[in-house]
């Protein structure tokens, strides 16, 4: 979902689509064009933070009330071109014996996306070459989209109403998943008019049913505007185990370069 | 008693009579309100209602889904006619019902041998994809490239591919949130749905269905069918009877009201009481329609009996009602006794049944002595003149008293020695619960499943949660050899058909990131190494296919699952202790082992049921013991009733072990239930012995023969109705109804021998030695 760090690329894809589809009118309904117009409007409010850097912390619980913990760093680059994904890099702190293993991915729009991971009790550096990447991230309740940068063309929408969410009055929009191999069906977006930020995502899986719900908590402006939830939360309703993602204070515009996103940096990175 | 307590019966029912129709109206009301609880009545759908909340095996394994996923699955078992599953036209198929699997309700997974997630290595790219996708314009090289592999592939071998790739399984994992019955039958509607699409697209493919959720559909499909077939079959059969005994429209008429109104209400108030209704409890109508009847049978025969001798029905009423109150009140009693018995078996459907089937009794011995008399009054009934029949009968059941009495010692020995040498077979009988086979072939379960097992792979699955000792701990090397140990054991044993175990991923993976390499096909020697590795793969899983479910949180933990072949219970039993007793001796303790999962559950289950119906059983005889010793108002026969009452159970179980051999858990159930029952024969019996030696002053033998004469042929009509009522439950489509039945009919019928042999000899025991002294005999029973 497009909480902060996915927002990244979308923004600028936004920009980018929503020309074409001022322009063209490739959109036929106007509910359609309406719940893009929100979803674009939500994307821009991020555009041009370059770059940002964030310590996560992720717990998983079980059914049982059982409790695990891990730790990583994402780091993300924003890349201009609506047509690219964003680029970003994740290193895990722990567990101790994934310390020091880095994810790399280049995020497609329709295409999986390219990931290379640096594995340190081999040294080396793999490249995951599979057309589905939606199953669990490490064990936990979201998947890497889910919490990676949101774009903004990987769905196609539309809008189903305003409903009031917490403080705020909401926008509510249903997202179509463009890709063929995605594992949800549908989302339901909830998207607040005030800072047009996303506050609660609901998954539905292939059959339809609810699967999890997102509630994205904590928003943080940050200098220049940019808005962080500082708490993701999915539950799984199937199983009834969730994921709480906690993040510490981001930092932007660090002057990352493309060249801090090669996979050759990999094993240097922790 | 006597006089006093007979006067106020014949005020009670005069005043029955009186109000007649107030009384025929309140009964009306009171059942119709009764039984319009039956609209709340609905079948489980969930074969964890045969467990008590206490039942150690499903604690266990409620434990152990906490941990990884709540689980039940159903599995589609493909196989194509020319027995070549890797083909275009069936790998097509195959990828069709792996996608419309998902849209089953509640499915969590799909597993397949198309979308089964092969890795493999190219220099440092790794590569994870479907074993198949798009395998109708895949060439028949390449597909058999993929068959090749998926042989070699222990987590697919024997689970979802046949060895000779000649059938396939795709199995859905669901997981149903258990809130709504509906939910099962929901989903197997899809799941039926998609397997009718595809054979009417691929003809040349046969499907089955099976797997747990099919079997929880199962157990509600089969009540619904016996409560369609047993009742009207059983309707029928009592109706026979009454017309041949009672001779009598009206009084049948009568007889069908009370036994109706007492199963619509007790079923009625089980739907008030909020149970679910099982295919046991379901026969809890069919086994109140066929006690009700007594009640209302000794009240018509006496009746009948009086106005065939020329008295007016009015009178005939109320001397029947006034002689058969107190019997059928304390057969009622004892009856309910034995049924609520079953409240101490750990299994609640029977709970349901002793409940259920207790409440119709009673109901049914409150109509006989209120709505019965009150409606007789107002049918017309007529009564031909005593025929010379009723009359042979008591001159023959005379001379077969004579003959018992003769014979006492030939036949106290005979059967004596009998009861013990079928009494010494009940420790042979071999306990089974084979949950596939409590459905008969009726059941497209049962079916289904048995073509499953005979083709691919079966549902009696073991699983196993493996701990480590420390979060992380699955990726420790040494924990990984262990696992790898108690894998390879299992695979070793006769009884396992396949083992899924973590290892063989971690093995996979090792290779794959080796390039290839199969020297590198084991566990890796380095824990960062395997924690890598498995980081790495989980990144690489499509939604559905992850490893949440193998893999507890912290990963501390993995679950190994072993399907074994169609075995008996007491087989899997004893493979269960030698896998705890490998486990002990051969692995850490920490790594604790235990065996869980239904299977698990099913195989204990009639040894539960047994340890909580010992209990049971000793609160039935006790209690009925107490009512009979009130009832006979002697301690001594009271005490003694206990052995004509008890021994053909135990007779019963012996015939069984011989004939039959194997019994489920419906074994533990019919003791008491039985004793419940026989007993009547029993009491009936004493009570005209005792008669006759108090009131008439008859020496023993005179008074075995009076007993004889006067309640042998309603006994003997009784027991053709019990008999021939619980012969209807092996009708069933459910094993442990028709085994109930059955034994139940078997115990019924050995009563009868008993209590006209072996009661009569055993009261003879000692006659001789107090005749041949003082006339004692005369004596005691004089003052008593």
């Amino acid at each position: 979902m497009k909480n902060s760090s996915r927002k990244l690329l979308s923004r600028l894809l936004l920009a980018g689509l929503f020309a074409t589809l001022l322009a063209g009118g490739a959109y036929a309904g106007e509910l359609e064009d309406k719940g893009f117009e929100i979803a674009a409007r939500s994307d821009r409010s991020d555009r041009g933070f370059t770059d940002s850097v964030v310590d996560m912390k992720m717990i998983l619980r079980n059914a049982h009330g059982q409790e695990t913990t891990r730790t990583l760093a994402l780091k993300t680059l924003e890349i201009p071109d609506e047509d690219v994904g964003d680029k970003s890099l994740i290193v895990f702190y722990t567990p101790a014996d994934i310390y020091g293993t880095a994810l790399l991915s280049y995020a497609k729009i329709l295409d999986p996306d390219d990931q290379w991971l640096y594995l340190p009790a081999l040294k080396r550096v793999k490249r995951i070459s599979s057309v589905n990447k939606s199953g669990p991230f490490v064990g936990s309740e979201f998947a890497f989209e889910d919490f990676t940068s949101l774009e903004l063309n990987k769905f196609t929408y539309k809008y189903i109403g305003e409903e009031v969410c917490g403080d705020f009055t909401c926008d509510v929009v249903e997202r179509f998943p463009r890709y063929e191999n995605s594992g949800y069906t549908k989302q339901i977006a909830w998207i607040d008019q005030t800072v047009f930020q996303l506050r609660k995502v609901d998954f539905y899986d292939r059959k339809g049913a609810l699967l999890k719900t997102l509630k994205l908590e904590d928003y943080r402006e940050y200098d220049g505007g940019y808005w962080r939830a500082q708490t993701l939360r999915m539950e799984n309703h199937l199983t009834g185990k969730s994921t709480d993602l906690i993040y510490s204070d981001y930092a932007f515009k660090t002057g990352l370069q493309d060249n801090d996103f090669q996979k050759g940096v990999l094993r240097r990175v922790r | 008693m006597g006089s006093k307590f007979e006067n106020k019966i014949l005020t009670y029912t005069s005043w029955i009579l009186r109000f007649r129709w107030l009384v025929l109206l309140a009964t009306i009301v009171a059942v119709l309100g009764a039984a319009s609880g039956m609209r709340h009545l609905e079948f489980s759908t969930n074969y964890r209602v045969f467990f008590s909340d206490e039942n150690p095996e499903l604690t266990a394994f409620e434990d152990f889904q906490k941990i990884y996923t709540k689980n039940d699955n159903i599995i589609f078992v493909v196989q194509p006619k020319d027995g070549k599953v890797f083909s275009p036209k069936v790998t097509e198929a195959i990828e069709k019902i792996t996608a419309k699997a998902w849209t089953i309700p509640y499915a969590l997974r799909v597993d397949s041998i198309t979308n089964f997630q092969y890795s493999w290595a190219d220099g440092d790219d790794l590569t994870v994809e479907d074993l198949i996708r798009d395998g109708a314009n895949m060439s028949q090289a390449e597909l058999d490239r993929r068959q090749a592999i998926a042989l070699a592939e222990p987590l697919l071998l024997n689970n979802l591919i046949s060895p000779d790739a000649g059938t396939t399984g795709v199995n859905v994992t669901l997981q149903m949130p258990q809130v709504d019955i509906r939910e099962v039958p929901e989903a197997v509607a899809v799941a039926r749905q998609i397997a009718t699409e595809i054979r009417s697209e691929y003809p040349d493919l046969k499907i089955a269905i099976s797997g747990l959720s099919m079997l929880n559909n199962a157990f509600a499909e089969a009540g619904e069918k016996d409560i369609v077939t047993l009742v009207p079959i059983m309707y029928g059969v009592l109706l026979i009877f009454m017309i041949i005994m009672l001779r009598s429209f009206g009084a049948t008429f009568a007889t069908l009201l009370v036994i109706g109104f007492s199963s619509v209400a007790a079923m009625g108030l089980a739907g008030f009481s909020g149970v679910k209704l099982t295919p046991i409890s379901v026969t809890a109508p069919t086994i109140i329609l066929t006690l009700a009847i007594a009640d209302s049978i000794h009240i018509l025969v006496t009746m009948l009996n009086l106005m065939r001798d020329g008295h007016d029905k009015i009178f005939a009423i109320k001397e029947s009602v006034r002689i058969n109150f107190l019997p059928v009140s304390i057969t009622s009693l004892t009856t309910i006794v034995g049924f609520l018995a079953l409240n101490f078996s750990d299994s609640p459907p029977f709970w349901h049944l002793g409940n259920i089937t207790a409440a119709g009794i009673a109901v049914a011995w409150a109509l006989s002595l209120a709505f019965l008399p009150a409606i007789l009054s107002l049918l017309p009934i007529h009564a031909k003149a005593r025929t010379e029949s009723k009359y042979t009968m008591q001159k023959f059941l005379g001379r077969f008293a004579d003959f018992v009495l003769i014979k006492r010692r030939s036949i106290l020995i005979i059967m004596g020695a009998a009861s013990v040498a079928l009494i010494s077979m009940v420790p042979t009988l071999e306990l089974n619960d084979e949950w596939v086979k409590y459905f008969d072939e009726r059941i497209e379960f049962r079916t289904d499943t048995e073509f499953a097992i005979a083709n691919l792979n079966g549902p009696y699955v073991v699983e196993y949660s493996m701990e480590a000792n420390e979060a992380g701990g699955i990726s420790n090397p040494e924990y990984l050899e262990n696992l790898e140990t108690f894998t390879g054991w299992l695979r070793a044993q006769p009884e396992v058909a396949h083992v899924f175990s973590y290892t063989d991923i971690i093995k996979r993976l090792n290779k794959n990131l080796h390039g290839d390499d199969e020297d590198f096909y084991r566990i890796p020697d380095d824990r960062q190494m395997a924690a890598q590795y498995l980081l790495l793969y989980e990144l690489s899983l499509p939604y559905g296919l992850d490893l949440n479910d193998r893999i507890n949180i912290d990963k501390s933990a993995t679950r190994v699952t072993a399907t074994l072949l169609n075995l008996s219970t007491a087989k899997v039993r004893t493979f269960l202790d030698r896998s705890e007793a490998y486990v002990a001796d051969n692995l850490p303790a920490y790594m604790i082992g235990k065996p869980t999962g239904a299977t698990v559950m099913f195989s204990y289950i009639s040894q539960r049921n047994i340890e909580g119906m010992l209990k049971g059983n000793v609160f039935a005889v006790i209690l009925i013991a107490g009512i009979m010793i009130f009832a006979l108002r002697s301690f001594a026969i009271g005490a003694m009733s206990i052995i004509p009452n008890a021994v053909p159970i135990l007779i019963a179980f012996g015939v069984w072990a011989l004939l039959v051999g194997q019994i489920g858990m419906a074994a533990s159930t019919v003791a008491a239930t039985s004793l419940g029952i026989v007993v009547d024969d029993t009491v009936h019996f004493l009570t005209k012995y005792l008669r006759g030696i108090r009131e008439k002053g008859l020496s023993r033998p005179d008074a075995i023969r009076y007993a004889f004469e006067t309640v042998g042929q309603a006994i003997i009509l009784t027991t053709i109705i019990l008999t021939f009522g619980f012969a209807v439950l092996a009708t069933s489509t459910f094993l442990i109804n028709s085994q109930m039945g059955l034994l139940t009919a078997l115990t019924i019928v050995i009563a009868l021998i008993v209590d006209f042999l072996l009661l009569p000899a055993i009261l003879m025991i000692g006659y001789e030695k107090e005749t041949k002294g003082v006339t004692n005999e005369k004596l005691i029973t004089q003052t008593a």
